[in-house]
């Protein structure tokens, strides 16, 4: 970001990346993903890179407002001074976050998470999907994320575009406003489950195996890790793969 | 004139206790913190009439909906016949409205609006009698998950019950008098309002012109006796069914049967703003910013003294987590989609709100027996003595409940409330959580990573060329 604004460039879109696909080994690969299918839309976007920090949620739903304020405000600082105004991520918490909290803080963007964003794309016909993908007639299940799903109401934009990607979605018994959680919100993802009788990722895991199908679609970093141990946990993972709708588009488009 | 004064005083006695019981529970809930109710008055009252009236919710699962409906609506329309009740009691009137209502005939038919009125009572009543009867079933016998729970043994199961003993006891009340007064009407002993003692007839009741000679028509074989009985029983159901319903209106209070009533107020306060959003603490705020630079310090600078963040009890929360609890009917369908729950953990929202209501009658209590003040409250203890940390640690914020909620409680607001008390105010909390708070703080992630941010990028781009 800051070199196209030395360019005097304002990017089409800016990019945010987060902690998970800036770190996250797994998540990396789906922030590569995405990135190819703007590049591939011609999107210009520009990511900030450095300037970016964590938008301080798991900090906030931990109860520690300490933080949040500080990451949120300096992010609020950094965003305001490049004038953006519109925002894709990947990530739901941090989708929320910009969204719904920081318009509080002093800062008020656009913010599309990037199902909604690829859903638009392919809506406008600046992505064309090709036909024959990997994933032709497979068997096919998603798994609604709570911060996409339940709290900000995006069911359709990721369905949409798996109707494009030409195979069999079935639906999870608990789907769209009943969807259950992958375990990994409130900060769990970054701390041992309090005691119980078994994980919440596994009872999430063994509902989507139920549905016999090869490939959990996911729209979240986190669910993506919680539901790849489910499934490894599961002894699965030869048959099963955890996948991000980005990088279905990627193979599917042979990106 | 003796049942005139009797019924003066008990719907008086009813009413006046009834009142104290409501004014406590006013008290408690404003024993919260302000609660921002800006916002549109349409989009409230939208809420209100779908959520509350309309029990949009509540089709979320149709079986227990098509039952609740059922009772609801029974109640709803039979406030009409409570009106006739109350004068009839204030005035020594039997049937008041009668000669009045049968004279104005639904258009097209040959019904009057008295005989349709009431026949839609009836019918009702004996849909309201079934879907009790299948409330007490799946309560139990059928002993259905969510009403089995570690929060519902003792009083909360007693409650439920009670409930719905009190509206079978209601509904069969109706019934004794209006099926007596039947009998009476077909052999000219009848002394409703505009029918003339001696004329005989039927009220034509859809129900009760059948049950009422059915159970009670061998009486009148006895002539005198017989009638003296039927004038017994129809005083009984008369009498029955308006003290139920006095005592309901007291019992209330004491009960998570008070969203009949709160429900309304519930769903018309409920936050318009996105589920997403956490409330800011504008407190916190301004002391980051004037941390970071980006503000001036301010003159009235609160000093040394640490200020309570969060909320340790009632007191710290807003007066709508408050509402919130008292409006709790204990349902469960918060703590059957909570996947804290459904995987064996500690947390159950319900629990988080009754104890919340709990806490908040305690509190009541010792202020109304004298020990302390609502400004100077200090009995020792706080929410904490009622929400375990384990609980509060279990939950994933994924706002399940506050999705399942047919009357639109929150139960997660609490639960962050004490989150944040644990946090801020106690520097307590998960020991994993210190060392990604410090991360966030030092590095802006969660994780402690030495590479650059954008090393994925610089990487992938390489890896192109």
């Amino acid at each position: 970001m800051s070199e196209l604004a030395a360019q005097g460039v304002e990017p089409e879109v800016l990019y945010w990346v987060g902690c998970a696909g800036s770190f996250d080994a797994r998540a990396q690969k789906v922030a590569v993903a995405f990135a190819k299918i703007m590049n591939e839309a011609e999107i210009s976007f520009a990511i900030l890179g450095q300037e970016e920090s964590c938008t301080g949620d798991p900090a906030r739903r931990a109860g520690n407002e300490f933080v949040f304020q500080m990451m949120a405000l300096q992010n609020i600082e950094t965003l305001n001074m490049y004038n953006v105004k519109k925002i894709v991520t990947a990530c739901p918490h941090c989708f929320n976050t910009l969204k719904n909290e920081y318009p509080a803080l002093g800062g008020n963007y656009d913010v599309m998470h990037h199902t909604q964003f690829i859903n638009g794309l392919i809506k406008d016909g600046r992505l064309k999907m090709k036909g024959g993908s990997a994933f032709q007639g497979k068997r096919i299940t998603y798994h609604d994320s709570c911060y996409l799903g339940r709290v900000n109401g995006v069911y359709e934009a990721p369905r949409e575009i798996l109707e494009q990607l030409d195979n069999h979605l079935v639906e999870l018994k608990r789907s769209k406003t009943n969807g259950l959680c992958c375990g990994a919100g409130g900060s769990q993802m970054f701390k041992e489950d309090e005691p119980g009788d078994k994980r919440i990722n596994i009872e999430r895991t063994e509902e989507a195996l139920e549905t016999g199908a090869e490939i959990i679609v996911a729209n979240c970093p986190f669910c993506i890790t919680m539901m790849t141990d489910g499934v490894k946990a599961k002894d699965k993972q030869e048959h099963v793969m955890v996948v991000d709708i980005s990088e279905m588009i990627v193979s599917s488009n042979r990106l | 004139m003796i049942q005139q004064i009797a019924f003066a005083i008990a719907v008086i006695g009813a009413f006046g206790f009834a009142f104290s019981k409501y004014a406590q529970i006013y008290r408690n809930i404003n024993l919260g913190k302000a609660y921002d109710t800006s916002g549109s008055e349409i989009s409230r009252m939208k809420n209100m009439l779908l959520v509350a009236f309309g029990q949009k919710k509540m089709f979320k699962r149709i079986i227990p909906a098509m039952l609740h409906m059922a009772v609801y609506v029974a109640f709803l329309i039979t406030q009409i016949e409570l009106l006739e009740i109350l004068w009839d009691g204030f005035f020594g009137e039997h049937r008041f409205f009668m000669p009045y209502l049968n004279k104005i005939f639904i258009p097209f038919t040959s019904l009057d609006l008295y005989t349709v009125t009431i026949s839609m009572i009836e019918i009702l009543s004996v849909c309201a009698f079934g879907a009790t009867i299948a409330f007490l079933a799946r309560r139990n016998a059928l002993k259905l998950p969510r009403f089995q729970m570690d929060e519902m043994t003792g009083w909360p199961k007693w409650d439920g019950n009670i409930i719905l003993v009190l509206e079978i006891i209601l509904i069969t009340f109706i019934f004794c008098m209006n099926g007596a007064d039947e009998v009476l009407y077909n052999t000219g002993h009848s002394h409703a309002h505009g029918v003339a003692y001696g004329e005989k007839g039927s009220y034509g009741f859809v129900v009760s012109q059948f049950v009422g000679p059915l159970l009670f028509g061998w009486l009148a074989e006895y002539k005198e006796l017989g009638y003296w009985i039927l004038n017994i029983i129809e005083r009984v159901g008369w009498w029955g069914h308006i003290l139920t319903v006095l005592g309901f209106l007291t019992y209330l209070p004491f009960s998570k049967h008070l969203h009949i009533m709160l429900a309304f107020p519930n769903t018309y306060f409920a936050p318009l703003n996105s589920r997403g959003e956490m409330e800011n603490m504008p407190d916190v705020m301004n002391e980051v910013k004037m941390m970071m630079g980006l503000t001036e310090m301010s003159a009235d600078d609160p000093g040394d003294e640490m200020p309570e963040f969060g909320a340790k009890d009632v007191f710290g929360l807003s007066w709508k987590n408050i509402l919130d609890s008292y409006t709790c009917t204990e349902c469960g369908r918060c703590s059957s989609v909570c996947p804290a729950n459904l995987t064996g953990k500690k947390l159950s929202p319900r629990k988080i709100v009754m104890d919340v209501r709990d806490r908040a009658d305690e509190i009541g209590r010792n202020i109304d027996a004298g020990l302390y003040t609502a400004d100077n409250y200090d009995d020792g203890k706080s929410l904490f003595d009622y929400i375990s940390r384990e609980e509060l640690h279990a939950c994933t914020t994924c706002n399940a409940c506050v999705e399942a909620c047919p009357v639109m409680i929150s139960p997660l607001e609490p639960i962050l409330k004490l989150r944040r008390y644990e946090i801020l105010t106690e520097s307590a909390g998960p020991g994993d959580w210190v060392p990604m708070f410090t991360s966030i703080e030092n590095g802006g992630s969660p994780w402690q990573v030495a590479d650059a941010r954008d090393k994925w990028a610089t990487d992938a781009l390489s890896e192109e060329k």
